[in-house]
């Protein structure tokens, strides 16, 4: 049986391991194998293992991705893995991250819907061919991985900039034509901390393993945002 | 926000006054120097020049406007600075960019 040699960030040092190779074995596998037999105080996080919740993201040999769905075949440069924390997020310890600030950067960008009906009003009816929803169709599986955030050169830059996965949300909500709070959002995002900063790097979108475009998501709150500053709704 | 977004409401509309300047700048000093010119020269066929002179000063506040909100957030993001301070220098900056370019164009159209 082949060997993986594997190097772990903990802290300010590298850890290094050797982990059996295995048939399809993801990185979380790997992660997972080192915790449970070569040393039990590595620190992880994760969850669903399937991909849905969004949980087990780490930097895999230099690149931010979900190891769950990570293949170490697709990864692993003659046998070796580098795996570390999350970049852009402070790390709590080994491999976990302190994801607050990402989720507090949602409810900043106002990430809320923010709906009038009540309980006993009937239910919105909305056409799923109308051209508002199907905006709001393309980007709305992010699972919250934190991935394109880590990504993103305009977070390392300004930490208060809100990250392509707030404004990811801000933008899927802003096609929510049940939504009132419209304006409110949109002055939200707007700024040097919102979309106004995005350089179009296309990290996000190039990281997403969801496949999703926060980049195209944040160009169409720039152009929300023009036509609101226009109309002087803003 | 409001003056964040104005900023960059301005920035972009510059942007695109810039190309076209840009663009008109090249072609005429290709167009112009064919065959060799003097500073004499260039000077007999600009100065009086209204129309010219109209063309350059918006040139020049494109620039003015365009330069300093770039130079705003390349010394936030790579500097860090930001805030009043930064501001003000650079709207001192673009005061610099208005004296020296209208200068030029006084001296070449006037």
């Amino acid at each position: 049986m082949s060997v993986l040699r594997v190097s772990v960030r903990r802290g300010d040092a590298w850890q290094a391991f050797e982990v059996p190779r295995r048939e399809s074995q993801t990185v979380l596998d790997v992660v997972t194998h080192i915790q449970r037999h070569l040393d039990p105080t590595l620190a992880y996080r994760y969850a669903c293992r399937v991909g849905m919740c969004g949980s087990c993201a780490m930097t895999v040999n230099g690149a931010p991705r979900w190891t769950c769905r990570t293949h170490v075949d697709k990864v692993a440069k003659e046998g070796r893995l580098e795996i570390s924390p999350l970049g852009n997020l402070p790390v709590i310890r080994d491999l976990v991250t302190d994801m607050r600030e990402f989720f507090d950067k949602w409810a900043r960008a106002k990430g809320q819907f923010g709906g009038e009906r009540k309980r006993s009003d009937d239910f919105a009816l909305l056409s799923p061919v109308s051209g508002k929803r199907k905006l709001a169709d393309v980007n709305i599986e992010c699972i919250g991985c934190a991935v394109c955030y880590s990504a993103c050169d305009v977070v390392a830059w300004n930490p208060d900039y809100l990250g392509p996965a707030a404004l990811n949300r801000a933008w899927t909500l802003v096609n929510d034509e049940r939504d009132k709070a419209q304006a409110e959002r949109l002055r939200a995002v707007a700024g040097d901390a919102g979309c106004l900063s995005c350089h179009t790097h296309m990290s996000c979108t190039e990281r997403c393993p969801k496949a999703l475009s926060p980049t195209a998501g944040i160009a169409g709150l720039k152009r929300a945002t023009l036509k609101a500053a226009l109309r002087g709704e803003l | 926000m409001r003056s964040q977004t104005f900023l960059w409401i301005v920035q972009r509309a510059s942007a695109a006054v810039l190309a076209l300047c840009v663009l008109v700048h090249l072609a005429t000093i290709i167009y112009a120097v064919r065959g060799g010119l003097t500073g004499a020269e260039i000077l007999a066929r600009t100065r009086g020049s209204a129309a010219w002179f109209a063309f350059y000063s918006l040139f020049v506040l494109a620039v003015t406007v365009h330069a300093p909100i770039g130079l705003r957030a390349v010394l936030g993001e790579w500097l860090g600075w930001r805030g009043r301070s930064s501001d003000l220098t650079l709207l001192l900056f673009a005061m610099l960019l208005a004296w020296m370019g209208m200068r030029a164009v006084r001296t070449v159209f006037a």
